[in-house]
C-alpha cells in the first residue's frame, strides 16, 4: 500500500530510522511550533541518532523533492523552527551526548542535541565553562545556540555563540558531509563556520560541534542596584560602560518586572524601586573589585537607592533566579506573553524604553522590561490574554511599532532570537533590496534549491528560490 | 531608519570608483600585501577612504573608512582610554587588516579580530554598496556576512566602511620572559594576554588593574622585558593549541602563541589544505559574488 507521496517517504524514512520516523498526532503537534506564537504543521518528524542518519534523511529528502527542517529544542522566539512549505523535521534531541572534552585545546566536541546548561554542568568541575548563557540554557540546545548565535546575559563581556565555536560538522542541503572551520587557529579559506552561525539552518544541520572553553573566573561579585527612577538606572548603564568598565554582566528589569519577579522567587527584589540592575563583575580579585567601585560610584552620581552585594554564591544564584525566570513569573499578571528583542545604542535607552510605554499604552497591553542593558538588548514583554478577541493583532502591531522605534534609535531589528519568520518582512527595515539579494547568494551557494529550512530569514520576495511554497501560518506577522 | 544607518558620501564615491568592469586591485598600507599570492599589477588601483566618521566613547563602539589608517585609529580611541587589539605596524588600514584576516599577538586574551567587527559596508563587483551586520554591540540580523568577509582577501567585495567595537584599554600591561614550560604557564594564568614561546624561551603579556597583574606575575619566576620580541615574519601557519607541545626546534627560527595555535617562522610555510566539500563552497561563493574575477587578482584565498 503505498500511494500517497506522504506514506512513500515515510516507508523511505523508517528503512532508515525505524520507529524514529513518526508522523503520530503527538509528535506532529509537538513540532508544529517552536516557543514563538507562530503555528505550524508538521507532517513528519525524524529523531536520528548519528550524521549517517541525518545524511540519510536529507538524502531521502532530495529524493522525493521534499525540503527539511532541523530544530533543536525548540525554544527560539522567532519561529525559526515553525515548519512551513512542509519540511521533514530533523529533530536533534536524542543526538546529545558530550563526545569528547579536551581541556588541552579548551574544546568540547558536542552533538547539536545537548543541552546548554548540561555542557557547563560538565564542565564546571574541571574549571571551565560555555560562555553563552541565554535565559533558556536549562532546556535549549548547542544546536539551536549555533543557529541563532545565541546570546544571554554574560555575552556582553565574553561575546554571543560565533566566538565560541571553533568546528562545526554539517550535512549540506546536497547530503555530503564536511566540517566548517577546525582547531587551528587560522582554518584556510573563507570563514564557512562564521557564516553557518546563525543562518537559522538555512545552510545545512550541524551535526557536531566543537565549541571553545571559557575558564572560570577566579572572583566574582554580582550586585543589585535599585533606582527610584528607571531613566536614572539606564544613565547608570551608559555611564559605566563610558568608565571603561565592561561587566560580564549588565542587566536591568522595570518597576512591573520587580514585582512580579520577587512574588515568584522571594529573591528580595525591592519592590518600592522604579528599576534594578543586576551587575555582575567577574575575573581576577583586584579588577573585580575595582569594577565594584566604579559601578558605586557611577551609580551614586545617579541617585541610586540601595547597593546590595551578594555575600556568597547562594545570594548571587538568589538574584540570577530573579532575573533568568522573569519570563515565566509574566504569567502571574496575563497567561501569554509575547517577547520581544531588538537592540538601539545604550545611550539611546531611555528615550526608547519610554516610547515602548507609550506603544503598549496605546495598544491597551501590558509592557515588561527585562533586559540586557550592558548591550542596548531590549526585551520588552507584552502580557496579554489571548482569550480577549483581537488582541494578538494589537500585540503585533504594538511590536511593529517598537521595532520601528528601535531602528529609528540607530538599532537592528534582532539581537538574540534571530530573524526566522517573525521578523523576515522587516529585513527591509534595516537593509536595502540589493543587501538581502547579496545574503541570498551567500545562502544559494550552500543551498540553491532552497531544500534547508525554507521560506526562513528574507522576506520571500528576495529569495530565488522558495520552491515550497509561499504559505505563511497564522499569527506570523506579515 | 536613523542617521546611524544613512550610508555616508564617501561611501558613495568610493563605490563610484570601484565602478562595474575592468579588475581592480584595493591598496591598504602594503603591510601584508603578498599575503595569498602578489597583486596582479595590470589591475587598477583603488583606495578605500579613510577617516573616523563617528566615535561615540560611551557606546564602545567606532565607525570609520576602511583605509583608515591603525595609527589614526589608535589615537582617536587612546584619548578616550579604549583600543582595537589589532596589534599590528601602524601604517596598516582597518580594511587591510581586516581583509587579510590575521589576528595580533594578544588574540590569546581579545579574540579574533572578526568577533570585534560589528558592520561592514563593501563595493561588490558590480561596484554597489553591501551592507551587513548593524551599528549596534549586537545583532543577529540576516546573514553574517561581516564574519565571512574577514580573511577574504577582498576577493568576494572591497571593504569600505566598517564598525568595530572598542575595548577599555588596560591599566597595566608588562611583559615577562623566562625559560619555563610555558603549557604550565597557560595551565596557571587566568586569560593572559599573550604567551610566546621559541621552543626555550617564554614570553608572557599580562594585563588588567595593577594589582592583578602583580600578583600573576608573582606566580610565576620571571624578569621583566620592555616588549615581545621580534616575530619571524617570513612565514606563519596554525595548528590545534595542544599541537604546539610536538613542535622542534630545528635549524629554522620560529615562535609560537601559546593556546591559540600559531605558528610564525622565517620559512615560508605551506598552504593548509581545505576539504574538497569545502573548496566547493568557496568556489560556489566566489563564482556567486564575483563572476568574472575582477576584485583583486593575483591574490588567492583558495589557492589555485
Amino acid at each position: 500500500m503505498q500511494t500517497s507521496p506522504h506514506a512513500n517517504i515515510l516507508d523511505d524514512l523508517r528503512t532508515v530510522l525505524g520507529d524514529r520516523a513518526r508522523d503520530g498526532d503527538f509528535e506532529l503537534g509537538l513540532y508544529g511550533k517552536d516557543g514563538s506564537v507562530l503555528q505550524g504543521q508538521a507532517s513528519i518528524v525524524c529523531l536520528p541518532v548519528a550524521t549517517a542518519e541525518v545524511r540519510q534523511i536529507v538524502e531521502i529528502c532530495r529524493k522525493h523533492d521534499r525540503p527539511f527542517l532541523a530544530r533543536g529544542s525548540g525554544t527560539g522566539l522567532a519561529g525559526g523552527a515553525v515548519p512551513v512549505g512542509d519540511p521533514v523535521i530533523i529533530a536533534t534531541a536524542k543526538m546529545n551526548q558530550i563526545i569528547e572534552v579536551d581541556l588541552e585545546n579548551r574544546i568540547a566536541w558536542v552533538e547539536p542535541g545537548v543541552l546548554n546548561l548540561d555542557l557547563t554542568k560538565e564542565l564546571t568541575p574541571r574549571g571551565f565553562h560555555f560562555a553563552p548563557d541565554p535565559s533558556s540554557q536549562q532546556v535549549c540546545s548547542i544546536g539551536g545556540n549555533v543557529a541563532n548565535n545565541s546570546g544571554g546575559p554574560h555575552c556582553l563581556a565574553y561575546g554571543v555563540t560565533s566566538a565560541h565555536v571553533a568546528a562545526i560538522e554539517v550535512v549540506l542541503p546536497d547530503g555530503s558531509v564536511t566540517v566548517l572551520g577546525d582547531l587551528s587557529a587560522e582554518p584556510p579559506g573563507y570563514d564557512l563556520r562564521g557564516l553557518f552561525v546563525g543562518s537559522e539552518g538555512t545552510m545545512g544541520v550541524a551535526t557536531k560541534v566543537a565549541v571553545r572553553l571559557t575558564p572560570n573566573p577566579p572572583a566574582i561579585r554580582t550586585l543589585l542596584l535599585d533606582f527610584p527612577d528607571v531613566r536614572d538606572g539606564a544613565a547608570t548603564v551608559s555611564a559605566i560602560i563610558a568608565a571603561g568598565l565592561i561587566p560580564a554582566a549588565l542587566e536591568m528589569m522595570d518597576k512591573r518586572a520587580i514585582e512580579i519577579v520577587e512574588a515568584f522567587v522571594n529573591a528580595g527584589y525591592p519592590t518600592e524601586a522604579d528599576a534594578v540592575l543586576l551587575v555582575e563583575l567577574d575575573g581576577l580579585p583586584g579588577g573585580v573589585e575595582h569594577g565594584v567601585e566604579v559601578v558605586r560610584s557611577v551609580a551614586e552620581r545617579h541617585q541610586v537607592g540601595n547597593i546590595r552585594i551578594a555575600a556568597d554564591n547562594e545570594e548571587r544564584e538568589l538574584l540570577w533566579k530573579g532575573r533568568k525566570n522573569a519570563f515565566g513569573a509574566v504569567a502571574r499578571i496575563k497567561p501569554d506573553y509575547y517577547l520581544h528583542d531588538t537592540v538601539v545604542p545604550r545611550g539611546k535607552l531611555v528615550e526608547v524604553l519610554d516610547k515602548v510605554y507609550k506603544i503598549a499604552d496605546a495598544y491597551d497591553l501590558i509592557a515588561v522590561n527585562v533586559f540586557h542593558a550592558g548591550d542596548g538588548n531590549l526585551h520588552p514583554i507584552l502580557a496579554y490574554d489571548s482569550g480577549e478577541k483581537g488582541v494578538l493583532e494589537r500585540v503585533h502591531a504594538a511590536g511593529r511599532a517598537i521595532i520601528t522605534a528601535s531602528i529609528e534609535a540607530g538599532g537592528v531589528l534582532s539581537g538574540e532570537h534571530g530573524i526566522g519568520l517573525e521578523k523576515r518582512d522587516y529585513m527591509g527595515m534595516l537593509f536595502s533590496a540589493h543587501d538581502m539579494a547579496t545574503q541570498d547568494m551567500v545562502r544559494e551557494a550552500f543551498d540553491p534549491q532552497g531544500f534547508a529550512n525554507p521560506l526562513k530569514v528574507l522576506p520571500s520576495g528576495s529569495r530565488c528560490s522558495d520552491s515550497f511554497g509561499q504559505h505563511v501560518p497564522d499569527g506570523a506577522w506579515v | 531608519m536613523s542617521s546611524l544607518h544613512a550610508v555616508p558620501e564617501e561611501v558613495h564615491k568610493f563605490s563610484a570608483e570601484v565602478g562595474t568592469s575592468d579588475p581592480i586591485t584595493v591598496v591598504g598600507g602594503r603591510t601584508q600585501w603578498n599575503v595569498g599570492g602578489t597583486p596582479d599589477g595590470s589591475a587598477r588601483e583603488v583606495t578605500a577612504p579613510s577617516g573616523i566618521w563617528s566615535h561615540e566613547p560611551e557606546e564602545m563602539t567606532v565607525r570609520c573608512g576602511a583605509g583608515t589608517t591603525l595609527r589614526e585609529l589608535s589615537e582617536q580611541l587612546a584619548q578616550h582610554g579604549q583600543m582595537v587589539p589589532f596589534d599590528m605596524p601602524p601604517n596598516a588600514t582597518v580594511g587591510g587588516a581586516l581583509s587579510v584576516g590575521r589576528s595580533g599577538i594578544r588574540r590569546l586574551r581579545y579574540g579574533h579580530m572578526r568577533d570585534l567587527v560589528l558592520q561592514i559596508r563593501h563595493i561588490d563587483c558590480n561596484g554597489k554598496i553591501v551592507t551587513s551586520g548593524g551599528p549596534t554591540v549586537k545583532n543577529v540580523s540576516g546573514y553574517d556576512l561581516c564574519r565571512l568577509m574577514v580573511g577574504s582577501l577582498g576577493k568576494l567585495g572591497c571593504l569600505a566602511e566598517v564598525i568595530l567595537r572598542c575595548l577599555p584599554k588596560p591599566q597595566a600591561t608588562r611583559w615577562l620572559t623566562g625559560v619555563i614550560d610555558p603549557f604550565e604557564v597557560y595551565a596557571r594564568l587566568y586569560r593572559p594576554s599573550s604567551i610566546l614561546w621559541n621552543g626555550e624561551q617564554v614570553w608572557v603579556c599580562l594585563e588588567g588593574v595593577s594589582s592583578d597583574v602583580e600578583a600573576e606575575a608573582a606566580l610565576l619566576d620571571l624578569t621583566e622585558v620592555e616588549g615581545p620580541p621580534p616575530l619571524p615574519s617570513d612565514g606563519r601557519f596554525s595548528v590545534e593549541p595542544k599541537a604546539l607541545r610536538n613542535l622542534s626546534v630545528d635549524d629554522t627560527n620560529w615562535i609560537a602563541e601559546i593556546g591559540v595555535g600559531i605558528v610564525h617562522s622565517d620559512r615560508p610555510s605551506k598552504a593548509q589544505k581545505i576539504s574538497k566539500t569545502n573548496e566547493s563552497l568557496m568556489r560556489e561563493l566566489e563564482r556567486r559574488l564575483d563572476p568574472n574575477g575582477r576584485l583583486n587578482p593575483g591574490r588567492q584565498v583558495v589557492p589555485l
